[in-house]
């Protein structure tokens, strides 16, 4: 990475970001040739395209996306999913794990239970489907849910996992990540406690300077007082 | 609709929390979030003021124009409480005329304020049978995040204690401070799993079974209480209750003196 | 408009009653980000209005029949609370509230990139809070600061200002003695950098030659409000340079399959 892409300069919708030696990335349009910010965020270069990282808006789904739903109405043949997005997306009784008996829905998955699904497919108006048919996503119990905007969680996560890595190491809690913005979490009761304070601290200084030292400072505040 | 379903594991986890003595905000039971009271914040309002309880805000503002008195009140001047719960708020709140959400919620604070009679609606007579002072009280929610009731009364008080009465633009006389008697305040409390918490979140009063407010006098004494939702309060829970609006209605009283 | 010209409301030294010259401005505070709840807010002060705006979405459509298969919509509420004003307001729309919000609605919609959001909605919720004359501007002012703040995809911040016309005198940014014995009222709402109007009506009396004036004064101070709109937007997301912890999309995949 060179010095010029890892300056975090904040842009504006409207504000120029390139009269014509780049391409127009994510989060940009271009007017009489030239590149222009189409949302608030932070520019960021990457093999000649110049786009702009969102630090809001809402998620909106892509097919891959692993996602915590929440389940909020049952059909006989499907649950309606909120996947925190302007979109609910159903899950079809053949995208779940077990085999569903037409009508008997409500069994398997209530409303406001949780799981970890994956987006399937996108159509153009938007019209999202999930699934759960792939290894390691099911219903989440116990434990607990936090949300915070989707475009944070890459600074959740942090470089190669690091931020995440830590938060787990500290906290001694499992930890999943939806790309959506739901963080589901589960260990001791004071461990989540400090976890969430932990990923609050991102959410609230995700664009500040030295945010894993200071999350590092955090944790290691809390834990060395109870030893 | 997604915004109404409580997700179970929300709900199991207030629960958790709550039977190992603990709040999600890290609050004591009894404990109060942070109170912000700014008053005047608008200048065409005879009173206005601004408040913050942690996250939830509202507005409230007082206009008086001189009316006639109700007929079996001949000698006092006339109340009319309104709550708006503005789409801006929250985004469960719909557009449209006041629903029995907001109806409740202005006649809770309405009852807290006439039942002290904090207002010395004997002094705004102008002409027995006449001509009075009529008060219209509005508040509008700015921002919801739980316990409406209290930062709605707390509102409604700080505006009617910075108001003025506009004799002169009336054509009555010198201007004069709105006569008060006393400064009523409501403190709401919640029962999740047996235990009473006051001053809700949302995510508390989500999942709450109870909701009981207490309106409290200068004294101490009770002067309003409205207990809602769908569950059921044993008589000790309600004396707990009662016993933290009177001890915590004093402190919050002296913020806005 | 009154149009009682009789009133003085400009001295001898083109001076107006609130201290003003005929093309300043009165004193503005934005503040991007005031509410909690919502997804974006402002703040806007100009002069003694007092403006909260709050955008929530995109979000489903409800009504589902305004649902659009091809783009959000974008549905602005400019309300008066009733103690905005000096006669208390009923509260709930009016004709007028109804008439601004239509064209604040389609002046937004111009500049949000609406065809990221099919079947969804954008809504824009402007409250009054004091009302001293201009308060459509300041609401529309408010709004794009809010949109912003969302996150909402745009192509740029839009400023309004209106102009109008007092003692014979083109004047900017009428207050509300100006605005009642004026003879003429113009608010603009712009992208200053493009020049495209995206709001603009007129009561009153113009000639041609005064109407040049008044939108050469307009545009100048939408430049101006632009600023201002974009320094309280940049200072709420105040930005050092980072430690350009960036991160990938895959890992998403990895840390979530991991345990």
């Amino acid at each position: 990475m060179n010095k010029e892409s890892m300056t975090r300069e904040l842009v504006l919708p409207g504000d120029l970001l390139d009269a014509g030696t780049m391409k127009p990335g994510e989060g940009t349009y271009v007017h009489d040739g030239k590149i222009f910010a189409a949302m608030l965020g932070i520019k960021s270069v990457k093999s000649n395209f110049v786009n702009v990282i969102p630090l809001g808006g809402r998620y909106i789904p892509a097919p891959g996306d692993m996602i915590i739903g929440k389940v909020i109405d049952i059909g006989p043949s499907n649950w309606l999913v909120d996947i925190y997005s302007p979109y609910p997306a159903p899950l079809h009784v053949n995208e779940v794990p077990w085999r569903v008996e037409f009508g008997d829905t409500a069994r398997y998955l209530a409303v406001g239970d949780t799981l970890l699904a994956k987006v399937l497919s996108v159509d153009e108006t938007k019209r999202v489907q999930v699934t759960m048919k792939e290894q390691g996503l099911r219903k989440l119990q116990g434990g607990q849910i936090v949300e915070i905007s989707h475009s944070k969680v890459p600074r959740v996560i942090g470089k190669n996992g690091s931020m995440i890595q830590m938060i787990k190491t500290y906290t001694n809690c499992r930890i999943f990540i939806g790309q959506n913005g739901r963080i589901w979490m589960d260990g001791n009761m004071e461990d989540m406690v400090h976890a969430m304070q932990a990923i609050k601290m991102i959410d609230e200084g995700a664009q500040t300077l030295k945010l894993t030292e200071r999350v590092k400072e955090f944790l290691e505040s809390v834990y060395r007082k109870e030893e | 609709m997604a915004r109404s379903v409580v997700s179970e594991i929300k709900r199991d986890h207030i629960h958790r929390l709550i039977a190992d003595g603990r709040r999600v905000d890290g609050r004591a039971w009894d404990q109060y979030r942070e109170i912000m009271v700014q008053t005047n914040v608008v200048e065409t309002a005879e009173g206005s003021a601004r408040v913050k309880i942690g996250n939830t805000e509202v507005i409230v503002g007082l206009k008086m124009t001189v009316g006639e008195p109700f007929p079996d009140t001949p000698n006092r001047g006339v109340l009319s409480t309104n709550a708006e719960l503005i789409p801006m708020a929250s985004p469960s709140f719909e557009s449209g005329p006041p629903d029995e959400n907001s109806i409740e919620l202005a006649r809770v604070v309405d009852r807290g304020i006439r039942e002290s009679q904090m207002i010395d609606l004997e002094r705004l007579c102008v002409e027995p049978g006449k001509k009075v002072w009529i008060n219209f009280l509005d508040i509008y929610v700015l921002d919801f995040d739980g316990n409406l009731f209290d930062a709605c009364n707390l509102g409604a008080v700080a505006a009617i204690k910075s108001a003025t009465v506009p004799a002169k633009a009336n054509g009555l006389g010198e201007d004069f401070p709105m006569p008060v008697t006393c400064t009523p305040v409501a403190v709401t409390s919640v029962q999740i799993e047996n235990s009473i918490l006051v001053d809700p979140t949302l995510d508390e009063e989500k999942v709450a079974a109870d909701r009981l407010t207490v309106t409290t006098d200068d004294n101490g004494d009770l002067r309003a209480m409205q207990k809602g939702l769908s569950g059921a309060l044993t008589l000790e829970q309600v004396r707990t209750a009662i016993d933290t609006s009177r001890r915590l209605g004093a402190e919050i009283r002296k913020l806005i003196g | 408009m009154g149009g009682n010209s009789d009133m003085k409301l400009i001295d001898e030294n083109g001076i107006r009653i609130d201290g003003r010259k005929v093309d300043e401005l009165r004193p503005i505070k934005i503040e991007a980000g005031v509410l909690k709840s919502a997804d974006g807010s402002a703040y806007v002060e100009i002069g003694k209005n007092k403006v909260l705006a709050a955008v929530y979405g995109p979000r489903e459509c409800h009504p589902r029949h305004m649902q659009n298969p091809a783009k959000a919509i974008v549905q602005c509420k400019y309300n008066m609370i009733s103690f905005s004003v000096s006669d208390r307001k009923r509260p709930g729309p009016d004709r007028r509230s109804v008439e601004i919000s239509k064209l604040i609605s389609e002046a937004m919609e111009y500049v949000v990139f609406t065809e990221n959001y099919p079947r969804t909605s954008i809504d824009v919720y402007i409250e009054v809070l004091q009302a001293n004359a201009g308060t459509r501007c300041a609401g529309l002012t408010a709004a794009a600061v809010a949109l912003a703040d969302a996150g909402i995809p745009m192509k740029d911040i839009v400023p309004a200002v209106a102009v109008g016309k007092v003692n014979d005198q083109v004047v900017l940014d009428l207050n509300k003695e100006e605005d009642n014995y004026g003879q003429a009222d113009l608010p603009i709402a712009m992208i200053p950098r493009t020049g495209e109007v995206l709001l603009m009506q007129m009561d009153g009396h113009l000639t041609q030659a005064e109407f040049d004036q008044a939108l050469e004064m307009g545009v100048k101070a939408c430049h101006e409000i632009y600023e201002m709109q974009k320094d309280a937007l940049r200072r709420r997301y105040a930005v050092v340079s980072g430690e350009g912890e960036e991160e990938t999309k895959g890992l998403v995949h990895a840390m979530t399959e991991e345990a």
